[in-house]
């Protein structure tokens, strides 16, 4: 085998590290360390001049190993080693030494950072000699997609792969699609009506042929890889024959169980245990709710709806039904939460009659809501004042500090629509900062100025029913300092809405863990980056999209999921994609059999051969997660790329002086 | 033709690798054909100074079991590697320092605190504690130091091949012996410098006869809690059974009659740390879906160093305590 001869490339990333690590002192060290035969630094490592530095190097200097000490692996290695592969070397003879997040963004003295930088470099001088040429493994991509949630960004995902003719998949686990957007009257800043530019939507994606619409069903197991995903899908039982069903409702009329709190109503309608939850429904079927049906919980009924079904579609009998689908490519656009203001007793939420939540106003304000769209407050009556408190939950350290992104939009939306029904109701909007910041936002809000509402500077502190004059007496007191008057001040209101944050849905962190990717620390679905790449994940052929990742506005949602469209298309389009080759091997002359390894492969990748008394990786099937290399007393399993030859000489190269 | 010339020494050890060169039976009227005892403190009457007197190279073949305990131990090492052609680190405690090894998780202060002053049984109100050196009208008596570190004999001086077992397998050693002495007659090739001899290839858990299935552990057990079924995996029974980490060779007779195995043959080919190996995989198979009640598990597991670590402490990427 020719000599090693390392290059070592030492990235300045402007001052991201050049300001910390003395980067001439590095380079100078590094020239005469054993096998390196070149040492050269850069400003930028990664623009073209500097990949051509490498190039150059492995064609005109016989270099056949290389280290970039720069950023994040994660970041640039592919970067780099496509420069590497480009100019003929094996793209796995050249490793990265991240000394910007592991050192210059994290250490604060400049002497240690420098030394820091010297021993991660060295690590990957001493690892070098050990690594092997890997080839690629490249195999065939199933060109379906799935589609996770039902709202807005999932319908638009949805819509845009079927327009290419790709098969998709949208499940979602209400019995209905259409998420949020269809719990709205009007969007801001154009008063739209949410349900005539949404149905269209939601009608196209359960009609066209391309989409497999599977609502009412919940993902539970995910397992494959990019281009190669198998997904196990529970159809939940909806007891009803969707088959046969036409969605004509007799059977609601009929059902003796009608005082269930309506779940799309937020509560404040009711429906029955048999429902459409409204009634523009995709698919337009009825479910029967398990807990509240009689005969279901086994007690006595006529079974009224038996007999109103025409076409005889009622099915007690019927199971929960397991699907197992096979994707190149998944989009999750899982949505949202809202922030339950529950958590905070000074707002009097769920303690005192007429404070709403904002979703709970959209539901009042809408036309086909439990009001008809009659603002009223609980006893029928009109409000002669509202309160709508910004910043419920957001913005907040005590609960979550981001910024929701739309409540200070959709507030203004509901002063619009009260004074648009309601004109002599005084109407207090009570702002940290009013963040207007979309296309025809701040338009809106000049608009709203002029409309009449009081805007108040200042952070609802409490909501009360304590009354310290007359005119309070019966009414609900909003307590603020205006910031504005500097003055503390005592509003009397009807009706008080909490403009609630948005929260990461509760099971978010679950459904991160069952498709294999993260969450940010606020809890929502973690983005590959956060500006070039914000609808990937650091699971490839994973994509997302919408208020999953985090809070922002309908057009933005919308942007968003033709990009994870996009991002998806670009994957499933090509017949075949290239994986890591970085994946595990067992040797049949030093595996005992042990059976150890066997049933933890999370990917069924080993499999126990009976004749040889061995366990075997199948090697299509491994993803080089490494349990099985960890498990092993013997150490057979060995990771390519990974080998301990390799991890011990980085240990011992880090820790070498 | 003249015999070759035969030495065996215990150092830090029970004396158990002694017995065990006898278990090989008839065999050893086949050594004596084959070799003259030159020292053998054990069997036979030589006196440090006659061995201190040898030529360099003197020795055909030296086995020497125990750990590196003491000034005495690290002398005779130094002695032995320059008197043997071959020297030979036989048995668990010279290659990988062995049950003394354990003591490396105190100083050697420390120990004799326990021993000669704080253990309940003792009475010493004086606080008499033994003397490296002692005048008495006869002149100086003196014991050997003891070191706060043990060490194995490879830390010590350069060892040609290594026999672990605590105690070697007779089997093992009868053809140990073989091979050396048909290369001393120049009848056959000696293995590479360095080898690990008198094992077999992959684990022990290729020699045991148990029915091995897939392993998930929701409590650790000691074997006086229950009584094992004869036919299954034992670890498998929630006995930590060091079997999957160490090198196979003894012909797995503790998991035979029920007993998990204590790891004494050390780490197979390719595994650098023996316990930190055996530790990840047990960690693998236990199976708790929160970290709460893997903590739970993890407390049953009993005396994790003495577990993981019986043998091998000293040759561990652990070494020792921090004193």
């Amino acid at each position: 085998m020719a000599e090693d001869r390392i290059a070592v490339y030492f990235c300045h990333c402007g001052s991201n590290i050049a300001g910390k690590v003395d980067v001439d002192k590095v380079v100078a060290w590094a020239a005469e360390q054993p096998n390196v035969a070149i040492a050269r630094e850069y400003k930028y490592m990664c623009s073209d001049p500097g990949q051509d530095l490498i190039k150059e190097d492995i064609q005109q200097h016989g270099i056949n190993r290389v280290v970039v000490a720069a950023c994040s692996p994660t970041m640039h290695e592919p970067t780099f080693r496509k420069a590497a592969a480009a100019a003929g070397l094996n793209p796995y003879l050249l490793q990265m030494a991240n000394v910007r997040e592991h050192c210059s963004w994290v250490t604060v003295d400049k002497g240690e950072a420098t030394e820091k930088a010297k021993r991660i470099l060295n690590a990957q001088i001493h690892r070098l000699p050990f690594n092997e040429a890997l080839d690629p493994i490249e195999v065939p991509v199933n060109p379906a997609v799935l589609v996770v949630g039902g709202g807005i960004a999932g319908i638009e995902a949805a819509l845009k792969l079927a327009a290419t003719g790709k098969k998709v998949y949208l499940v979602e686990k209400n019995p209905s699609i259409g998420g949020h957007m269809a719990m709205f009257d009007k969007t801001f800043p154009t008063l739209d009506c949410a349900a005539c530019i949404l149905t269209p939507k939601m009608s196209a994606a359960g009609k066209d042929p391309n989409i497999e619409l599977m609502a009412y069903s919940e993902v539970v197991e995910v397992d494959g890889y990019v281009g190669n995903f198998k997904v196990k899908v529970k159809k939940k039982a909806r007891f009803v024959n969707t088959d046969t069903c036409t969605g004509c409702a007799a059977c609601l009329e009929t059902c003796v169980v009608r005082k269930v709190p309506s779940e799309f109503d937020q509560g404040l309608g009711k429906r029955s245990a048999i429902y459409i939850p409204f009634p523009q429904a995709v698919p337009l079927r009825a479910t029967i709710d398990a807990e509240k049906c009689l005969t279901l919980k086994g007690k006595k009924c006529k079974q009224p709806c038996v007999t109103s079904c025409g076409p005889g579609a009622i099915d007690f009998e019927q199971k929960d039904e397991l699907v197992e689908l096979e994707v190149g490519a998944i989009i999750m656009a899982t949505g949202f939460e809202l922030w339950d203001p529950g958590q905070d007793a000074r707002y009097g939420y769920g303690r005192l009659d007429n404070v709403i939540t904002s979703l709970e106003f959209e539901r009042i304000s809408n036309a086909s809501g439990p009001t008809n769209g009659e603002i009223v407050c609980k006893n029928g009556e009109p409000p002669k004042s509202v309160a709508i408190l910004h910043c419920i939950g957001s913005r907040d350290l005590n609960y979550q500090e981001h910024c929701s992104r739309v409540c200070c939009m959709y507030s203004l939306k509901f002063s619009h629509l009260i004074k648009e029904h309601l004109p002599d109701t005084e109407v207090y909007e009570l702002y940290i900062d009013m963040r207007c910041f979309g296309k025809g936002y701040e338009e809106f809000y000049r608009r709203l100025m002029d409309e009449g509402v009081h805007m108040v500077r200042g952070r609802a502190a409490e909501v009360t029913d304590l009354a310290m004059s007359p005119e309070e007496e019966g009414r609900l007191i909003v307590k603020t300092e205006d910031t504005l008057l500097g003055i503390v001040r005592r509003i009397p209101a009807d009706m008080v809405i909490l403009s609630s944050g948005l929260a990461p849905a509760k099971d978010a962190k679950a459904v991160s863990q069952t498709f294999g990717f993260g969450c940010s620390g606020d809890g929502f679905f973690l983005e590959r980056h956060p500006k070039l790449e914000p609808v990937s994940t650091i699971t490839d052929g994973i994509f997302i999209a919408g208020c999953c990742q985090y809070p922002k506005d309908i057009p933005d949602t919308v942007a968003q999921a033709g990009a994870a469209a996009a991002g998806a298309l670009a994957l499933v389009d090509n017949p075949t994609v290239k994986v890591e080759p970085t994946i595990s091997y067992i040797d049949p002359e030093k595996c005992a059999g042990c059976h150890i390894c066997v049933g933890l492969c999370p990917h069924v990748a080993i499999r126990y051969n009976e004749e040889l008394k061995v366990a075997e990786v199948i090697t299509a099937a491994c993803k080089g997660c490494g349990v099985c290399v960890a498990a092993c007393g013997s150490n057979v399993p060995q990771q390519h790329g990974y080998l301990d030859n390799q991890i011990f000489a980085e240990i011992e190269g880090a820790m070498a002086f | 033709m003249s015999k070759f010339k035969f030495a065996m020494y215990w150092a830090g050890s029970c004396g158990g690798c002694e017995i065990a060169l006898l278990e090989i039976k008839e065999k050893i009227v086949e050594v004596d054909q084959n070799y003259e005892v030159v020292f053998w403190p054990a069997a036979t009457d030589f006196k440090y100074k006659d061995v201190e007197g040898y030529d360099d190279g003197f020795i055909d073949v030296c086995l020497f079991n125990g750990c590196i305990r003491n000034s005495e131990n690290e002398h005779l090492a130094k002695v032995l590697r320059a008197k043997s052609k071959v020297l030979v680190a036989f048995g668990a405690c010279a290659t990988m320092g062995g049950i003394p090894g354990l003591a490396n998780v105190a100083s050697a202060q420390e120990i004799k605190d326990l021993v000669y002053r704080d253990s309940p049984s003792i009475d010493n109100p004086d606080g008499i504690y033994p003397q490296e050196r002692y005048e008495v009208p006869e002149g100086v008596l003196d014991l050997p130091h003891m070191y706060d570190t043990v060490k194995t004999l490879d830390q010590t001086v350069d060892v040609d091949y290594y026999v672990p077992g605590c105690a070697p397998e007779a089997g093992q050693i009868a053809a140990v012996l073989d091979v050396v002495t048909a290369a001393l007659k120049g009848e056959g090739p000696l293995p590479p410098k360095g080898s690990t001899v008198g094992v077999s290839p992959k684990t022990c858990c290729e020699e045991c006869k148990r029915v091995k299935e897939e392993k998930k552990i929701t409590s650790f057990r000691r074997i006086w809690e229950f009584l094992p079924d004869p036919e299954k995996c034992l670890l498998e029974q929630g006995l930590i059974c060091m079997g999957p980490a160490t090198h196979a060779g003894c012909g797995a007779r503790c998991t035979g009659v029920g007993m998990p195995c204590r790891g004494c043959y050390g780490a197979p080919d390719g595994v650098l740390d023996q316990g930190a190996k055996m530790l990840s995989t047990v960690a693998s198979i236990v199976d708790a879906p929160t970290p709460e009640e893997i903590a739970v598990i993890a407390a049953t597991v009993p005396d994790p160093v003495g577990t993981f670590y019986r043998f091998g402490l000293p040759s561990s990427l652990l070494r020792r305590a921090r004193v």
